[in-house]
């Protein structure tokens, strides 16, 4: 995985997107037109064109969905040894959003126990990817993922399955509330790496 | 890292040849067992490892990744 392909990815998935939406949106267009009974199937086609994405988005977002946590006092160990492999920012922000933030050379990475999200840009790609043991706290899966990350970033993105990719704003919206400073947060240093992509 | 959150398998010094000896050995059978030992550098890096670095503060060792 690299640059190039995230882009082709990005596209592939705007294109999937149109090829999906645009005729809804064209054929409700053409309803609305011709009889007021056959508008409300326009509508109906509208509310499907504007579901689509939403539920791709859904997809991604779910990525990075916090999990219920194991054993309390294993949870507490395992964070004082993921909040030692971070920098202070990234700790307040992981004890805030339950996600890592890590600079890499493909974009700005957010790390959860079960994915993670690459903002580059305008775009997220959400990542499916997890440390297969399902009784680790919470804090030790995401240490693994992020000792995988840092170690080999591309091999990273490749041994994860691409979710998504779609618009910031709309993997967003998908996002749990507690969540969404995180992304806010990659987008921030994201643009201060402001790296032509 | 496990199931407790971590545990400490081997404490070393590079003065202390015994120590090493038995980092060496804890690190030799986690690897046999699919662990990958890995040092970490600081933001965004990371080192994997196939023998003890006996200068290195802290070895990890982490479990394989999935895609989901």
């Amino acid at each position: 995985m690299d640059a190039g392909r995230l882009r082709l990815y990005a596209r592939g998935w705007t294109a999937t997107t149109v090829f999906q939406v645009a005729p809804m949106v064209a054929t409700a267009g053409l309803l609305v037109t011709l009889h007021p009974v056959a508008a409300v199937v326009g509508a109906i086609l509208l509310a499907h064109a504007w579901a689509i994405p939403e539920l791709y988005a859904n997809r991604g977002a779910k990525v990075v969905k916090p999990r219920a946590s194991a054993d309390a006092a294993a949870e507490a160990t395992a964070v004082g040894l993921l909040g030692d492999l971070v920098g202070h920012e990234a700790r307040e922000l992981h004890a805030r959003t339950g996600l890592v933030i890590e600079r890499g050379s493909l974009g700005v990475w957010l790390v959860g126990e079960a994915g993670a999200l690459l903002v580059r840009g305008r775009r997220v790609h959400c990542w499916c990817v997890r440390v297969p043991d399902p009784a680790l706290p919470s804090s030790d899966r995401i240490a693994h993922l992020l000792l995988a990350l840092r170690e080999d970033e591309q091999g990273f993105a490749t041994v994860a399955n691409h979710a998504f990719a779609g618009a910031r704003w709309r993997v967003r919206r998908r996002l749990p509330k507690s969540q969404r400073p995180a992304l806010a947060a990659a987008a921030r240093l994201d643009r201060m790496d402001s790296r032509p992509r | 890292m496990d199931r407790t959150g971590h545990t400490t398998l081997a404490e070393w010094t590079p003065a202390d040849p015994d120590a090493v000896e038995a980092a060496v050995t804890a690190l030799r059978e986690q690897l046999d067992a699919g662990y990958y030992a890995v040092v970490n550098h600081g933001e965004g890096r990371a080192s994997q490892v196939t023998e003890l670095p006996v200068d290195a503060d802290l070895v990890i060792l982490r479990r394989p990744i999935a895609g989901g």
